[in-house]
């Protein structure tokens, strides 16, 4: 670290690493050089590397529920399924019956205006 | 039948292969909103947020990611969406254990097999300790792998935000685990 031309320091590097840790992180040129001929910054990488290490093998690590939580989100589930069905089933019903009340409505119509015309064409009797 | 065809069947509305895939996935799930919530009830809650939008969404899912990372991300914005809403100011109980951490790993040679547990027990430890936005970001990136990208966007900040997160995430596990001031990098 001492022998440096560029002036690089070593807390410089200190709060590179983080990032630089990262595969295809790009990284200065200097900083690189710097790191390549500092036993500290070597080290301190290397500790960066241990790190994500440990971190990645957390993901193996399984943090159990306590007994009945599986349980209690699978009936969570079934409710909402049973909730999302009968939904389904009303929207269903609930046209046809639209529909059908529709088509009631319009026969009625007619109806009403078919004996309204006949009505009015029937021959008055004299009076 | 392969997770594959749970998967294709839960698309056409197979509610029973749908609760397979619940039943396959669930540990892993619970994990993730444990490390992303640092407490149980959370993580109940949010694991079972996300399978209620996951069955919603899953005619929707493409396939293009694998169905474990498709979870994954619900699992990182219910967490996020539920740690905004809630306070944080739960008083933890001096009794509680916390959950029982069981690694699936296989056995290994015993002494590397102790020192490893050792350093990731502390490692759990300080991920627990960090504070929320560092924590979500350090276990969605460096232990579920996800990208900058898709982290970002479950979350709702920019990926330049997500990476600062991170490398201040990582600075100060460095700093818990390796500081020799700190008295723990004695064991490490």
């Amino acid at each position: 670290m001492s022998g440096e031309v560029l002036l690089v320091r070593c807390e410089d590097v200190a709060l590179i690493l983080p990032r630089a840790v990262d595969v295809g992180e790009p990284v200065d040129e200097a900083v690189q050089h710097h790191v390549n001929s500092c036993l500290v910054c070597q080290a301190e990488l290397a500790r960066y590397h241990k790190l994500l290490k440990a971190l990645r093998t957390m993901r193996t690590q399984l943090v159990m529920p306590a007994p009945g939580t599986l349980a209690m989100t699978l009936a969570a589930l079934q409710e909402a399924q049973e909730r999302r069905a009968i939904r389904s089933l009303v929207t269903g019903r609930r046209g046809a019956y639209i529909g059908a009340i529709g088509g009631a409505a319009v026969a009625a119509g007619a109806a009403a205006a078919a004996v309204a015309l006949a009505r009015r064409r029937a021959p008055r009797l004299a009076g | 039948m392969s997770q594959e065809e749970l998967v294709a069947a839960a698309r056409d509305g197979d509610q029973q292969a749908f609760e397979e895939l619940v039943r396959q996935t669930y540990a892993a799930t619970y994990t993730l909103a444990f490390r992303l919530t640092g407490n149980e009830e959370d993580a109940r809650d949010v694991v079972q947020e996300t399978y209620l939008r996951a069955w919603k969404a899953i005619r929707r899912f493409r396939g293009d990611a694998q169905f474990s990372t498709w979870l994954y991300r619900i699992t990182a914005n219910t967490s996020s969406s539920m740690t905004q809403r809630r306070s944080r100011n739960r008083a933890d109980s001096l009794d509680d254990q916390g959950p029982e951490v069981v690694d699936d790993r296989p056995f290994a040679n015993p002494e590397a097999s102790s020192e490893a547990s050792a350093l990731h027990q502390r490692l759990s430890d300080a991920v627990a300790e960090l504070p929320p936005k560092l924590r979500t970001i350090v276990v969605l990136k460096d232990v579920y792998d996800l990208p900058h990208e898709a982290i970002a966007e479950e979350l709702g900040i920019s990926v330049a935000a997500a990476k600062v997160r991170l490398h201040r995430a990582r600075k100060r596990l460095r700093d818990v685990l390796f500081d020799e001031r700190g008295g723990v990098a004695r064991a490490v």
